[in-house]
C-alpha cells in the first residue's frame, strides 16, 4: 500500500489557487478594462467592482450602468464556474503553477443566456457579486450569482444563466 | 414634438460615461426603435485567446440600445430603467466586426415597457445574440 502523500505547504497551496485564479482573470480583458478584483477564502470567491466614473449609465442619478451590472455579474458567473470546474486539479497539482502563469489555460465555458433582474440602482460606490453553481453537469452548467453593495442583504441585481461547458475530449 | 423627444434622448444616451468607454454610437432613433453601434476594441474582449468580445459587452450594449428604443417612444414621458433583460448568445462575434444592436419597444403600457433586441456582427442575417426585456415607464 503506497504511503499517503503529505499535505503540502499552505503557501504552495495558497501560490497554487491564487496562480489558477490569476490566470483565469488575466484571460479576459474586459475583466480589467472594468476594475473587477477577486478576493479569494478557500474556494469562496467574491468579486469586487471598485466604482469609478467610466461605469456610470445615467449621468442624472447618477448610478452604474446596466450593462456593467449585466457584465460583472456574468464575470462572476463565469469565473466562479471555471474556478469550481478548475479546483481538483488546482488542488491535485495536475494543473502546474507555471502553465497557469504563463497562460495556458484549458478552454472558458461558453454562456448560452443569461437573465439579469434589476432589484434597485447601483449607487456610485464599490459593488460586490458572488456567484454559486447550482448544476454542474459535463455539457451543461447553471450558475446563479448576486450583487450588492453596502448591504448584502439588499442586493441590487440577480442573475441566472446557462453555460456550454468545454468537451473534455478536446 | 416626436423629433425633439428624439433629439432629446440622443442627448441622453450620448452623455452616458460607460457607453462612451465602449464606443457606442446612435445610428438610428424615434417612435421606440434603436439602432447603436459599438466597434471592436482590445479592452472588450473575454477570451484573450481567440480575440472574441466579452458577452458581457454585449448585454451593454443590448441594455443601452433597449433603453434608448424605450424613450424614444411617443407614449414615453420620460426616463426609464431596466427591469430585467435575457439575453441568448448564438455565436461568438467575429473578432475586429463592429456589433450593432437594433432593440424595438413592442408594447407599452402607463408604468412597463417590453422591448426584443438583436445583436449582429458583419453577418447580419446571422444574429449574434438577441434579448427580450421589460423596462419601467417613467413620468416626465
Amino acid at each position: 500500500m503506497a504511503a499517503r502523500r503529505p499535505p503540502d505547504p499552505v503557501q504552495v497551496v495558497k501560490q497554487r489557487r491564487d496562480a489558477a485564479l490569476a490566470a483565469l482573470a488575466g484571460g479576459v480583458p474586459y475583466i480589467q478594462t472594468l476594475g473587477i478584483q477577486f478576493d479569494r477564502k478557500g474556494d469562496e470567491l467574491t468579486a469586487v467592482l471598485p466604482f469609478k466614473d467610466d461605469l456610470i449609465g445615467n449621468p442624472f442619478l447618477p448610478a452604474i450602468h446596466g450593462g456593467v451590472t449585466a457584465a460583472f455579474l456574468e464575470i462572476t458567473a463565469l469565473i466562479t464556474l471555471c474556478y469550481q470546474w478548475l479546483w481538483e486539479d488546482v488542488e491535485s497539482g495536475e494543473l502546474q503553477v507555471e502553465a497557469l502563469e504563463a497562460g495556458e489555460l484549458p478552454r472558458l465555458p461558453k454562456t448560452i443566456d443569461f437573465t439579469v433582474d434589476y432589484l434597485r440602482s447601483g449607487l456610485p460606490r464599490d459593488a460586490y457579486a458572488r456567484a454559486r453553481v447550482t448544476r454542474s453537469g459535463r455539457r451543461y452548467a447553471s450558475v446563479m450569482a448576486e450583487a450588492w453593495q453596502d448591504n448584502h442583504a439588499r442586493p441590487f441585481a440577480m442573475a441566472t444563466s446557462h453555460f456550454l461547458m468545454p468537451r473534455s475530449d478536446g | 414634438m416626436v423629433a425633439d423627444k428624439a433629439r432629446i434622448a440622443r442627448q441622453f444616451i450620448a452623455s452616458i460615461p460607460h457607453s462612451r468607454t465602449l464606443g457606442m454610437e446612435i445610428e438610428e432613433l424615434g417612435d421606440g426603435y434603436a439602432r447603436i453601434t459599438m466597434p471592436y476594441h482590445d479592452r472588450i474582449v473575454g477570451d484573450a485567446k481567440t480575440g472574441v468580445i466579452h458577452g458581457g459587452a454585449v448585454s451593454a450594449l443590448m441594455d443601452t440600445c433597449g433603453g434608448a428604443a424605450v424613450m424614444s417612444h411617443p407614449s414615453a414621458p420620460g426616463g426609464t430603467a431596466t427591469i430585467d433583460l435575457r439575453i441568448d448568445y448564438r455565436r461568438g462575434a467575429k473578432p475586429g466586426d463592429t456589433i450593432t444592436a437594433e432593440a424595438r419597444c413592442t408594447h407599452i403600457t402607463r408604468n412597463v415597457a417590453f422591448v426584443s433586441a438583436t445583436a449582429t456582427d458583419s453577418d447580419a442575417e446571422n444574429p449574434v445574440a438577441t434579448a427580450t426585456g421589460a423596462f419601467t415607464v417613467e413620468g416626465a
